[in-house]
């Protein structure tokens, strides 16, 4: 890799002169060595600097303030429940009435569920990517995310959801259930505790045992 | 007429320029490694298709593990010569009638995540080694008699205004805890705040057939 140093054959008679040495240094472990710390810390310092979800959760509400009305036919009731399941229903609950329907984490599961109901925006969200990527659509990089906002205030037709999460769910699911949100774009959502009438409709659907609560 | 000899040359390359190069790049790479902070608890985040990098700096991280023990770490903002973790820990030990040290407080500032009630801090920082400090991580409290979590995530918020708040769960953390972390995150007014996750391995969510659009 360095160098071939190529030793002068001496002929004839000539006087032996002292061999003399080049001021060469042999720099080909030190260049090895650089290389592979190089190697070490590109591969080490690497940009997979973990992901966040944002998260907007909704002022407390003060205790003299009501909850807004929402409109109970956009409302859509998701109660996450144990073993990675998901229950549903729209609507305000009313106990013998409601049904709950099982989905799951899947894209046949809950993710149609969402986007059967938020289709329109769904659409109009893709297609607007998509006219982007293809370049029928210029839009300044920064004015992307205000577009999508205005689409997301603009929605009227597509579902309200409730997020409730009955005892015995894991973060993952929780984390699982805001994720759909983002893929499905729904416009919005929120996590909000369950009721104790939703708690019996759980129970009686998941066969009458009482909710495991995990002791540690 | 003589044959026009090529002289043949010795195959020698200068490789000083690369060897500088290769150097520059070494302490390019030395300098901006950061390396992992000691964690109080090992956590294994939950998947998700979000692909917005963690913030920088001024940010508050509260660490649910799978025992669902909760931990905090703030940092020192984008510049330690604020002493932000210092000011918060002197902060609490008021709150709480504790005195520290100058020399506890500088401690702290070098360590990262940590949980523990805050009557054993002083134990903590004057722990020998890694170990014994490890040993103490028992959680912090966040019962409403005693609700300690709120009480770091307030004064945090009081020494540094920009401060940005990230949950970072084990994905086997259980509902009731997180819900208790959520409800200290909104008693507080952060009502903006993240949940650290991992990349899931393909990027691009499935869709059921009839909603992909062409």
């Amino acid at each position: 890799m360095a160098e071939i140093v190529q030793e002068e054959s001496h002929k004839g008679k000539g006087k032996r002169k002292a061999k003399k040495h080049g001021t060469h240094i042999d720099m080909t472990p030190m260049v090895d060595l650089a290389c592979l710390l190089l190697t070490f810390f590109m591969l080490t310092t690497a940009f997979n600097k973990p992901k966040v979800m944002e998260v907007i959760m909704p002022d407390k509400p003060k205790d003299n303030e009501k909850p807004p009305e929402l409109d109970k036919d956009r409302a859509l009731n998701i109660i996450l429940v144990e073993n990675d399941k998901v229950l549903w229903y729209v609507g305000i609950a009313e106990p013998g009435k409601t049904i709950l329907k099982e989905a799951n984490y899947t894209k046949e599961g809950i993710r149609r569920v969402l986007l059967e109901r938020n289709k329109q925006l769904f659409t109009n969200i893709t297609k607007m990517n998509k006219d982007l990527i293809d370049g029928k659509l210029k839009l300044p990089r920064d004015s992307v995310e205000g577009r999508i906002k205005r689409f997301y205030k603009a929605d009227k037709t597509g579902p309200i959801v409730l997020i409730k999460a009955a005892d015995g769910v894991k973060y993952r699911n929780i984390v699982d259930i805001i994720d759909e949100m983002a893929i499905t774009n729904i416009a919005r959502y929120s996590l909000v505790d369950i009721n104790p009438v939703e708690k019996m409709m759980v129970q009686t659907q998941l066969g009458s045992k009482p909710p495991v609560t995990a002791i540690k | 007429m003589g044959k026009i000899k090529i002289a043949v040359k010795s195959p020698r390359i200068d490789m000083t320029p690369m060897v500088d190069l290769f150097f520059l790049l070494l302490v390019f790479f030395i300098l901006t490694a950061t390396f992992r902070p000691e964690e109080a608890a090992p956590i294994k985040t939950p998947t998700s298709t979000s692909q917005k990098p963690i913030p920088d700096a001024n940010l508050g991280t509260i660490l649910i593990s799978k025992g669902d023990k909760i931990f905090f770490n703030v940092d020192n903002g984008t510049d330690s010569s604020q002493h932000i973790r210092a000011k918060v820990l002197s902060a609490i030990g008021s709150n709480y009638k504790i005195k520290f040290t100058p020399k506890e407080l500088k401690k702290f500032e070098g360590l990262a995540s940590f949980g523990l009630p805050a009557a054993n801090m002083k134990a903590y920082l004057n722990a020998p080694d890694q170990k014994a400090r490890e040993a103490m991580q028992v959680g912090i409290p966040i019962d409403s008699i005693d609700n300690q979590l709120l009480m770091w995530v307030r004064f945090a918020r009081t020494y540094n205004t920009e401060l940005a708040f990230a949950v970072k769960g084990d994905g086997e953390a259980t509902f009731p805890v997180v819900k208790k972390v959520l409800a200290v995150l909104q008693d507080s007014g952060v009502s903006k705040f993240n949940l650290t996750t991992d990349l899931k391995a393909g990027i691009a969510a499935e869709l059921p057939a009839e909603f992909i659009i062409k």
